[in-house]
């Protein structure tokens, strides 16, 4: 199990945003896990499994407590705050951007882009069909971009550095 | 196939490398012809690179000491690890399906399904008057029935040179659908079972892998289509010998 500390460290990290959230998250999959190893099947993916364990408790936390009200929880929600967010030519970072990402696309991206999971892989952890992988995927690459450059409408008021 | 069909599935699964080298060509045919489209994917490449700049250094961060596994968890799952690798927990078949994450029931099905063919041969072997459906004295109609319960053209291998005779066959409920189960019995009446099932993917294949409980061996064997599990209460020398002549004959 300890080899894939660093990644799920990795993962919790850009996950949360946090530095001590993302350790307490890691700290908490690893006690589930612990708690339910005899659940693991041997020779299947344990680092897969590991995740899996991960995004079940961090969406039970988000969904329990709503730590961070730019984390909306699907899309609909996302396109509602969508209309009141600050000025998105000003976020130039990434982890501001990530933030911005609604918690299921924000997901799927870290887990194909970072993680390289494959997208059945992603869909095993995530449990959602592939082809929600894709479309979430597609939709948080595209909001992400948009985010990084600054939209056409905000272009303008991007600062140049 | 032509250029208006690529979707935006492809542009990201050309973005994350996961294309086929004929559909790699084409979507890079495509935005030859679409500059921004070009342009998106590059931009999610950047972006890609920019998440991996950002997070990967956490890769390499001491791990806080609150999160070093405990020695006492790692004793313990070495024990554990050892209980796991006894994965034929015949006593909780019941169980199996009942349990556990769906990420696990999916991937561990490398396992599973082994398990299921020891199950079938502990269930079946002692049978005196019904060990199979189907005896060795219609062999033809048992391979054809089967076959066409599997949807897929078995081939059952002849272990005469090794003492083994065919007792017959049955019919098996898998996971996914129909299974096969042949068994074969030496001169002293020890039994084997040849378990066979449809893989869900053509392209799996894998080499001989063994489990042992409780006495019952199973080499299992991914072999494109189907998946073989041979189950004996014999000793792994013994089991491999045979396996190895069942693939042999089995790919000629």
């Amino acid at each position: 199990m300890t080899p894939h500390l660093p990644r799920l460290r990795r993962y919790a990290r850009a996950l949360t945003g946090e530095r001590s959230a993302a350790d307490d998250l890691v700290q908490d999959t690893l006690e589930r896990a612990l708690s339910r190893f005899h659940l693991w099947r041997q020779g299947s993916d344990l680092r897969a499994w590991l995740f899996t364990i991960m995004h079940n408790i961090y969406v039970n936390q988000t969904r329990s407590r709503i730590r961070h009200p730019q984390e909306p929880l699907d899309e609909s929600d996302a396109n509602e705050l969508r209309s009141r967010e600050p000025d998105w030519g000003e976020l130039r970072d990434i982890d501001e951007a990530l933030a911005r990402l609604p918690g299921d696309q924000r997901s799927v991206v870290l887990l194909v882009g970072v993680e390289q999971f494959t997208y059945e892989e992603a869909a095993q952890v995530l449990d959602i069909p592939i082809g929600t992988v894709m479309s979430r995927l597609s939709r948080g690459r595209e909001r992400l971009r948009l985010l990084l450059n600054g939209d056409s409408r905000t272009a303008t008021l991007k600062v140049v550095k | 196939m032509s250029e208006s069909q690529i979707t935006e599935a492809d542009l990201h699964a050309y973005v994350d490398g996961a294309l086929p080298a004929g559909r790699t060509a084409e979507v890079e045919a495509y935005l030859a012809g679409y500059p921004e489209e070009a342009a998106r994917v590059a931009a999610y490449r950047e972006q890609i690179a920019t998440l991996r700049r950002k997070f990967d250094p956490v890769l390499d961060e001491p791990l806080p000491r609150g999160l070093q596994v405990p020695r006492r968890f790692t004793m313990r799952l070495l024990w554990r690890c050892a209980a796991v690798l006894a994965w034929i927990t015949l006593g909780s078949v019941v169980g199996w399906h009942t349990h556990g994450y769906k990420i696990t029931n999916a991937r561990s099905e490398g396992t599973d399904w082994a398990r299921r063919a020891a199950v079938a041969h502990v269930v079946y072997s002692p049978e005196v008057r019904h060990p199979v459906e189907v005896g060795a004295g219609e062999e033809a109609h048992l391979v054809r029935w089967l076959s066409k319960r599997l949807g897929t053209s078995l081939k059952v291998p002849h272990l005469g040179t090794l003492g083994y005779s065919l007792v017959g066959g049955r019919l098996l409920p898998g996971e996914r659908g129909p299974v096969a189960q042949f068994m074969y019995q030496d001169g002293k009446g020890q039994r084997l079972t040849l378990y066979v099932r449809v893989n869900a993917d053509e392209r799996s294949e894998t080499a001989f892998l063994f489990a042992q409980e409780q006495g019952v061996g199973v080499f299992y064997w991914l072999d494109r289509k189907l998946g073989y599990a041979l189950s004996g209460a014999v000793d792994k020398p013994e089991l491999l010998r045979i396996a190895t002549a069942i693939h042999g004959q089995l790919n000629p």
